[in-house]
C-alpha cells in the first residue's frame, strides 16, 4: 500500500484546529441524584454486602471516585438467586403475560422520564460521550423495555406449534461498554418471557444499573423479580456456578465466554454468549466515498471503539485506497477527544486504566510488528484515560492487531483488489459478530452479505441497533441472539 | 452345487469415497450366536480429520445451492432408499430386529427423508423476519447454515437414528461427519451407498464407524467444526463434549428423542444448526419526504 504523504498531491483542506475552537458545552451534572454508596438490590431492597466490603467506581475522565459500590461474593449471589427463585415460583411465572407486560411498560416510561439523569451518569461512570449516552444508550435501553413489554402476552405467536414455558432463574452478566443498554437488553426479554433474573453489572460501570434498580423499585415490580449484585469476576463466577440458576446470559470477552461454556458443561443450564469481534468494514471503489469515510469513523470510533461489533478491520479496494485514507485522516483530525460530558466531544474517555494499558500495549505491538501507525494530533486532557484515534497502515492478516480484539479506537487498514479476495480476508478470523459493506451496487451488497460469516451485516451504514433487530455472532463471537423475536427463544423452554 | 455368496466389505464414507480406515483397525460385529457378521472399520482421529477437511471443502457448494435443489436431492435420497429396502431389511434382521419392526423402521426412515426434503425451501420463510426498526433502514434476518457439524448418531438405532439426525442438518445447508452406532453400524454404511448414488455432492455427509470413547474427544475439540450434535444420554460423554466444545465456542445440541416415533421430526431440528444473520441497509426517509402520494 502506497500511503506516503509525498505521493499525495497538495490539496487545500479544511483546517478545523487552528482557525477557531468550539466553546465548551458541558452537560450539567447538577440535577442528578447519586448516593455516596450503593448496595446490592436483592428482593426489592437495597442490602449491604455479606462481606461488608465496597469498591470505588471512578470517573475515567477525571479519575475521581463517583461512588462506592458493594463488593459481592457467593453469599450475596446465593441470596439473590434465592430471592429470584422465590419470586419466580410464587409470583412471576403465575402472572398473566399482559400483567407482566405492564410492569415492563412502566419501567420503559420511567426510564424515558429520567433519561437525562441516566445519560449523565452513564457518561460519568463509563467515559462515553454525552452525545452517545443521550442519543443512543438511554433511548435504546428504554425502547428495549417497551418492545419486549408487548411480547409478554403474545409469546405463543412467536413459536407456532410449540408449547412455551419460562426457563426459570436467569443469571445475567454484562460488560462495561454499554452498561444501561446491556442491562435493558438482558432484563427486558427475560422478564417478558416470565423469568426472574440476577444481574451482575461490570465492576467499572455499576451505577446506571443501580439507577435502574431504583426505577424497578419505583415501578412496583414484585420483590425478587429483578436482583442486581455488584462485584467483579468472583461474583460472576458464583452466579455462573450457582446450582439454582437455569440460564446464563453473558456478554463479554471470548476468553471469559469459553470459561463459562466450560463451567456449565455438565449442567442443565442453558446459555447465550455474546462475545468478542473483529469486524471487517469493506469499502468498494463504487461506494459513496464521503459517506463511507463517515461510516469508517462511526464503525471504529463509536464509544471509543469499546464495541464488540466495532469495524476494527478496514478493507479498502486498492483503486480508492489513497483517497479514502487521505479523507479518513482529514476526518480523524476533526475529532474532538476529551470531556465525555461536553456535547462537542466525539471521543470520550477509555473506560479504565487497565483498558487504556491494554490499548497502549496493542499500539506498541502494532509498531513492533512493523505496521505504520498514524494518530490524529488532537489535544487530550492530562487527567483521565484517553487515547487518540489511531490507524495502522501496512498491516497484513497475520498481524496481531488484525487478528485480536483491541476494544479501543484503533483501526487496522488493508487493501484488496477482488471480491473473492476480500471475502476470504474478511472471514479469516475466529470471530463472526458483524461486518460492514460499502458499495453503490445492490447486487454486490447481497453477494457480499450472504458470504460474510457474521451475525450482523451493515450495508452502507454501521453500528445501528434496534430492539426489533436480532443481534449475535457466528463462530467464536458466541451463540444465541438478543433482540427481536429471535431474542425471546433463549428465555423460553420450547416443547 | 450351492453358490458361495459374496460378503460385503463395510468401509468408511469420506468425501464421496469409500476408504478403509487409515488406521487399519477394525472391530468384529457379532450376531446373537456370536458369529462374525462383518469386520467394521474402527475409524481413527486421522479419519475424522480427513472427513472434516472433506466436509469443509463441500460446505461452500452445498450451502450455496438453491434450496429447491437441496430439496430435490433429499427426495432423491429417499427414492434411492426405497429401491434398496431389501438390503436394509436384511441388515436390520441380521442385527437382531424383527421383520415387522425392521420394515416399519425402513419406511419411517424413507418418509422422514421426504419430510425434510419438503422443509429445505420452507424453514427460511418461517424463521425469517423483517424487523421494523425505528430508523430509516431496511432490516431483515434470515437463517444461514452453521457450517461443519459433527454428529454422534443414536447408539440404540441402526437406521432411523442416523437418518433423523443427519437429514435436518443437511436440509439446512450444513455438512456433517457422523459417527454411526457402534452396536448397529451396518445400515449406516449402506446409507452411505445410497448417498453416493443420489446426487448428494461428496463430502456433504461423511460417515464413520467406530467408538464414541475414541472419537468424541476429537469430534468435540476440532477447531474447524462449528457444531456438535450428540444423540444420547451418557452424562459423562455429554459433559466431555460440552467442555471441549468451549475451545472454539461450538454449538452443542443434545437430543434424547425416541426417533421411532412419528413425531420425532420437526423444523426446529433444522433451525438448531442455523445462525440468524441480520442485514441493515439505509432507505430514503419516506417520513421526511412527506406522504403526498
Amino acid at each position: 500500500m502506497n500511503t506516503k504523504t509525498t505521493t499525495e498531491k497538495k490539496k487545500p483542506k479544511l483546517d478545523f484546529d487552528s482557525g477557531w475552537n468550539y466553546s465548551p458545552s458541558p452537560e450539567s451534572t447538577g440535577h442528578i441524584r447519586l448516593e455516596k454508596r450503593y448496595d446490592h438490590f436483592i428482593n426489592g431492597q437495597f442490602v449491604k454486602p455479606a462481606g461488608g466490603k465496597y469498591f470505588p467506581s471512578i470517573n475515567p475522565a477525571t479519575e475521581k471516585v463517583i461512588a462506592e459500590v458493594a463488593y459481592g461474593d457467593e453469599r450475596d449471589i446465593d441470596k439473590a438467586v434465592k430471592a429470584a427463585r422465590n419470586a419466580y415460583e410464587k409470583v412471576w411465572k403465575k402472572m398473566p403475560g399482559a400483567e407482566r407486560g405492564k410492569y415492563l411498560y412502566r419501567i420503559a416510561r420511567i426510564m424515558q422520564e429520567r433519561a437525562r439523569e441516566l445519560a449523565v451518569i452513564e457518561s460519568m461512570d463509563g467515559g462515553k460521550t454525552i452525545r452517545e449516552s443521550r442519543d443512543v444508550d438511554t433511548p435504546l435501553a428504554a425502547a428495549h423495555f417497551f418492545y419486549y413489554a408487548g411480547w409478554a402476552d403474545k409469546l405463543e405467536y412467536a413459536f407456532p406449534n410449540r408449547k412455551i414455558s419460562p426457563v426459570g432463574v436467569a443469571g445475567q452478566i454484562i460488560p462495561w461498554n454499554f452498561p444501561l443498554l446491556m442491562a435493558a437488553w438482558k432484563i427486558a426479554p427475560a422478564l417478558a418471557c416470565g423469568n426472574c433474573v440476577v444481574l451482575k453489572p461490570a465492576e467499572t460501570t455499576p451505577l446506571t444499573a443501580m439507577k435502574l434498580a431504583e426505577i424497578i423499585r419505583d415501578a412496583g415490580l414484585p420483590p425478587g423479580v429483578v436482583n442486581i449484585v455488584n462485584g467483579d469476576g468472583k461474583a460472576g463466577a458464583a452466579l455462573v456456578n450457582h446450582k439454582d440458576v437455569d440460564k446464563i446470559a453473558f456478554t463479554g470477552s471470548t476468553d471469559v465466554g469459553k470459561i463459562i461454556q466450560r463451567a456449565i458443561a455438565g449442567t442443565k443450564k442453558k446459555a447465550t454468549l455474546e462475545l468478542g469481534g473483529k469486524a471487517a468494514n469493506i469499502i468498494f471503489e463504487d461506494a459513496a466515498i464521503d459517506q463511507a469515510v463517515e461510516g469508517i469513523i462511526n464503525g471504529i470510533f463509536f464509544n471509543q471503539g469499546h464495541v464488540c461489533c466495532a469495524g476494527s478491520r478496514l478493507f479498502v479496494q486498492e483503486s480508492v485506497a489513497e483517497v479514502v485514507i487521505r479523507k479518513l485522516k482529514d476526518r480523524m483530525s476533526t475529532l474532538i477527544v476529551g470531556d465525555p460530558l461536553d456535547k462537542n466531544t466525539d471521543i470520550g474517555a477509555i473506560n479504565s486504566k487497565e483498558q487504556l494499558g491494554k490499548i497502549n500495549e496493542y499500539l506498541k505491538i502494532g509498531v513492533d510488528e512493523g505496521a505504520e501507525m498514524w494518530q490524529s494530533k488532537c489535544s487530550i486532557p492530562s487527567n483521565g484515560f484517553f487515547c487518540r484515534p489511531t490507524i495502522f497502515l501496512n498491516v497484513s492478516q497475520s498481524h496481531r492487531i488484525v487478528q485480536e480484539e483491541i476494544f479501543g479506537p484503533v483501526l487496522a487498514i488493508q487493501t484488496f483488489r477482488t471480491i473473492d479476495e476480500v471475502i476470504e480476508k474478511a472471514n479469516n478470523t475466529p470471530f463472526g459478530l458483524s461486518a460492514g459493506v460499502w458499495t453503490d451496487k445492490g447486487s454486490k451488497i447481497f453477494n457480499l452479505t450472504s458470504k460474510l460469516r457474521a451475525g450482523v451485516v451493515w450495508a452502507n451504514t454501521y453500528n445501528k441497533f434496534d430492539p426489533t433487530s436480532p443481534f449475535g455472532g457466528y463462530k467464536e463471537s458466541g451463540f444465541g441472539r438478543e433482540g427481536g423475536l429471535h431474542g425471546l427463544q433463549p428465555y423460553l423452554n420450547l416443547k | 452345487m450351492t453358490r458361495t455368496t459374496i460378503k460385503k466389505t463395510y468401509k468408511l464414507y469420506i468425501g464421496g469415497q469409500f476408504p478403509r480406515t487409515e488406521s487399519g483397525r477394525y472391530y468384529p460385529l457379532l450376531d446373537k450366536k456370536k458369529n462374525v457378521i462383518a469386520d467394521i472399520c474402527l475409524a481413527s482421529r486421522k479419519d475424522f480429520r480427513n472427513a472434516v477437511v472433506a466436509a469443509r471443502s463441500a460446505f461452500g457448494g452445498w450451502s450455496s445451492r438453491f434450496a429447491f435443489n437441496r430439496s430435490q436431492i433429499l427426495y432423491r435420497i429417499a427414492e434411492m432408499m426405497e429401491g434398496r429396502k431389501a438390503q436394509f431389511l436384511e441388515e436390520l434382521l441380521v442385527q437382531g430386529s424383527s421383520k415387522v419392526n425392521a420394515e416399519k423402521e425402513i419406511t419411517l426412515s424413507i418418509d422422514r427423508l421426504v419430510y425434510y426434503a419438503g422443509w429445505c425451501d420452507k424453514y427460511q420463510q418461517i424463521s425469517s423476519s423483517v424487523n421494523p426498526v425505528a430508523s430509516s433502514h431496511f432490516n431483515f434476518s434470515v437463517p444461514e447454515p452453521t457450517g461443519v457439524v459433527a454428529i454422534v448418531a443414536p447408539q440404540n438405532s441402526s437406521l432411523i437414528g442416523i437418518i433423523s439426525v443427519v437429514a435436518p442438518v443437511i436440509a439446512g445447508g450444513n455438512v456433517c461427519i457422523v459417527l454411526a452406532s457402534e452396536k448397529f453400524p451396518l445400515c449406516a454404511i449402506t446409507f452411505a451407498e445410497v448417498l453416493a448414488t443420489s446426487d448428494l455432492p461428496g463430502g456433504v455427509v461423511n460417515i464413520l464407524t467406530g467408538k464414541i470413547s475414541e472419537l468424541l474427544t476429537h469430534m468435540s475439540s476440532h477447531m474447524d467444526v462449528n457444531a456438535l450434535v450428540y444423540a444420547g444420554k451418557d452424562q459423562k460423554e455429554i459433559t466431555l463434549a460440552k467442555e471441549n466444545a468451549s475451545l472454539n465456542v461450538k454449538r452443542v445440541f443434545v437430543y434424547d428423542d425416541v426417533w421411532e416415533k412419528g413425531t420425532a421430526q420437526s423444523p426446529h431440528f433444522i433451525l438448531d444448526v442455523q445462525e440468524i444473520k441480520t442485514t441493515w441497509h439505509p432507505i430514503e426517509n419516506v417520513g421526511a419526504a412527506g406522504a403526498k402520494y
